[in-house]
């Protein structure tokens, strides 16, 4: 039973690694509005989603207008996901405007209604525009990066075989770090990043000293919904597909990695989507080997959340809940 | 099953259609009842109704359904004049939801002219409008429709030319162990009641036959990562790999499959056949295998020339389904007949013609033989196995297997 686990245990990693990556910076969404808001925003996946779809038309757009040929796939891949950011961005600002700003007095679940009601439109309004203009909701994506190579892992030791990666797999990894780890920057050590915090910890405070509250939130749901819009990109890369319902499950797989990391802490989430998408993978490519076919791939949620269920029990603020006072 | 998308849209738009689509198929109705008011000062009126969605999202299908049966009743329509008949089709529109199947089957029992119907397409509406048809004695020959529950009811009015859902997995199955030569098979389903059952029958009836099953394995509908699944199968390593399920995830399995290096020939049922499947898996599609009920009628004998012929008639290609509703007209055209000449001559009762039908023994059509069983089943379907030679849809055909 070890021997067969650990065979396919570098495949694991790698596909759970991707996977949890896209979870973790869907995470950073959820946790940072939840930080300084205490809300719930549940339009989130809607969002990510939303990403996926903007940045597939803009790279249809440019193959459409023959502006790909002369660029590297690796510049057009980021002026995609920069496009998508600004994009979803400026939806996320224009979402805490309409729905979120004028409820913010209101009692919690009235935002948490309204996040849903958003959820609702950008879904809906999502499908309209693509069975506009292709006749088809689910859309099939171009891929910028097609190749995929082999990890010679069964060389190193013969326990082990080997593993296949997807060169996009590599550029997840690479766009999530540099996204992680830019978000921890700006946090940690920039002015706005300063008043972030601040508006965290008490937002009345903060605005005695001279922070503007409504500006910062803003630019919190901003750089929130820009990390969801570009993950919705590499999403797209990844699997080929969009349609205008997969920021549903993994919105809800992104939350409850929030909630694991302790929700409102940026480096809890990051941690949580890891796990949640090791896990997940973990789950599904040994649970039939594990109970001897009893139960199947198809239980992986079960395993997934059932851990999630025994952290909360014995630490209900979340892995690192507490570990830090701060949050944003 | 396979409409299931189809019928999300559908829904959605169901309300906004009904009242508009509403007086439109009434208007259809007082127009047809009054020319067959016409038509009987000279001879006695025989009509047949075909139910199947001519609006929508499966009207392609539908439309093909009324065109297919229409040909067949212009083809013997001198037949039935030589005794002092005349036919008539009475078209309703169902718009793929059983609402307004069973809607219009209260409007086609009430017509006492109406002595048999040709429909519907979708089984979801043909299940309750056949218990209208039942109440009525109505016969009706669905050319499409596949649920094991349509038959399994045992009504004595519910009939079909094309397979059951429960035969399209092991037909399957003989396919993939008999030619293909799979040993070692691995298989996917979607826990949807259909991918479920099909994979389930797909299974038995492998293992009956001698393969293995390396694994059995489920997926969640909707999710777009099934890395893990698929390596249980890379360790696996098998010869084989079958998905119960739709094409959307079909599609995505296929993709992944391929990308992790896994060679295997991967089959589907007939949610699988679909442009769309080809859209996703791109490429990759090429040597994907699907099952179907319906047979591509150009390779039928004799087929060639009734596709020329109904181009000919109405401007366009037959669908997939033309030539089943042709049979089933031309199937019921001929109880009625056998009523007529053993009654003398006399209009025949619904009653009569509803046992003719079900008697129906060793009819030779364009598309299909046929002989309905007790059920209402018929005992010549086949299922058809497709195969993806490029990365176009349709497929090829590559076989047929008979139950």
């Amino acid at each position: 039973m070890f021997a067969s686990i650990l065979q396919t245990l570098p495949q694991v990693l790698i596909d759970g690694l991707a996977l949890g990556a896209i979870y973790a910076v869907v995470a950073l969404g959820y946790t940072m509005v939840y930080g300084i808001l205490e809300l719930i925003n549940f339009a989130h996946g809607e969002i990510f989603m939303t990403g996926a779809f903007a940045g597939t038309s803009v790279l249809l757009l440019f193959q459409s207008m023959g502006w790909l040929g002369g660029l590297p796939a690796w510049v057009s891949y980021v002026l995609i996901i920069f496009i998508a950011m600004m994009v979803t961005g400026a939806l996320g600002v224009g979402i805490e405007r309409v729905a979120y700003r004028p409820l913010r007095k209101a009692p919690k679940l009235i935002s948490l209604i309204s996040a849903f009601g958003v959820s609702f439109v950008l879904q809906d309004l999502v499908r309209f525009i693509a069975e506009l203009k292709t006749g088809n909701y689910i859309i099939s994506v171009p891929q910028l990066f097609d190749g995929r190579f082999t990890l010679g892992f069964s060389s190193m030791t013969a326990m082990f075989s080997n593993a296949t990666v997807k060169t996009n797999t590599i550029f997840i990894f690479i766009v999530a770090i540099v996204l992680m780890i830019g978000l921890d920057i700006f946090v940690n050590r920039t002015k706005w990043g300063g008043a972030m915090r601040a508006v965290a910890q008490d937002r009345d405070t903060a605005a005695l000293m001279s922070i503007n509250v409504n500006k910062v939130i803003l630019l919190t749901f901003f750089i929130g919904s820009a990390l969801g819009g570009s993950t919705g990109v590499l999403f797209a890369q990844q699997y080929g597909t969009i349609d205008p319902y997969i920021g549903f499950i993994l919105g809800l797989k992104a939350f409850t990695a929030a909630v694991l990391g302790g929700i409102g802490n940026i480096r809890g989430a990051m941690f949580g989507g890891i796990v949640i998408g090791v896990l997940e993978m973990f789950a599904s490519a040994n649970l039939g080997i594990m109970t001897g076919g009893n139960f199947g791939a198809e239980y992986k949620d079960v395993f997934a959340f059932a851990i999630l269920i025994v952290v909360l029990i014995f630490k209900p603020e979340g892995l690192f809940g507490k570990a830090v006072k701060e949050k944003v | 099953m396979r409409w299931r998308w189809n019928g999300v849209v559908a829904a959605a738009l169901a309300v906004g259609l009904l009242a508009g689509c509403g007086n439109g198929g009434s208007a259809t109705t007082t127009g047809a009842a009054s020319g067959g008011d016409s038509g009987s000062a000279g001879s006695k009126v025989i009509k047949i109704a075909t139910q199947s969605p001519l609006s929508g999202g499966s009207s392609i299908q539908g439309e093909a359904i009324r065109l297919g049966a229409q040909m067949s009743m212009e083809d013997h329509k001198e037949d039935f004049s030589k005794l002092g008949y005349s036919l008539e089709l009475v078209p309703y529109d169902d718009q793929g939801d059983p609402k307004k199947g069973v809607a219009n089957a209260e409007q086609i029992g009430a017509d006492q002219a109406v002595l048999g119907v040709i429909g519907h397409l979708n089984s979801g509406v043909s299940i309750p409008s056949s218990v209208v048809y039942e109440k009525y004695n109505i016969p009706m020959i669905s050319p499409a429709s596949t649920a094991t529950e349509f038959t399994d009811r045992k009504l004595k009015v519910a009939n079909r030319v094309v397979a059951r859902d429960d035969f399209q997995g092991p037909a399957a199955a003989e396919y993939a162990v008999k030619t293909v030569g799979a040993k070692k098979i691995f298989v996917i389903q979607d826990k949807t009641a259909y991918g479920q059952g099909l994979a389930e029958a797909f299974r038995d009836k492998a293992q009956e036959l001698g393969a293995t099953i390396a694994g059995y394995e489920g997926i969640t509908v909707g999710e777009k990562d099934f890395n893990g699944v698929l390596n249980i199968a890379a360790t696996q390593n098998p010869d084989f790999i079958f998905f119960g399920g739709l094409y959307a995830e079909g599609g995505l399995i296929i993709k992944q499959a391929r990308d992790k290096g896994i060679t295997a020939p991967i089959m589907g049922g007939d949610a699988l056949d679909s442009s769309g499947l080809v859209e996703i898996a791109g490429a990759d599609v090429k040597g994907a295998l699907y099952s179907s009920v319906a047979g591509e009628i150009a390779k039928m004998e004799g087929g060639s020339d009734w596709a020329a012929r109904y181009q000919q008639e109405f401007g366009k290609a037959p669908e997939g389904y033309s030539a089943y509703a042709y049979d089933s007209m031309t199937i019921m055209l001929d109880a009625i007949k056998k009523t007529l000449d053993s009654g003398g001559g006399e209009m025949p009762s619904r009653e009569a013609v509803r046992d003719g039908v079900r008697a129906t023994k060793d009819f030779k059509g364009i598309a299909t033989e046929v002989s309905f069983d007790d059920k209402g089943d018929n005992a010549y379907a086949k299922v058809y196995i497709y195969e993806f030679a490029d990365d176009t849809y349709p497929g090829k055909l590559v076989s047929e297997v008979s139950q």
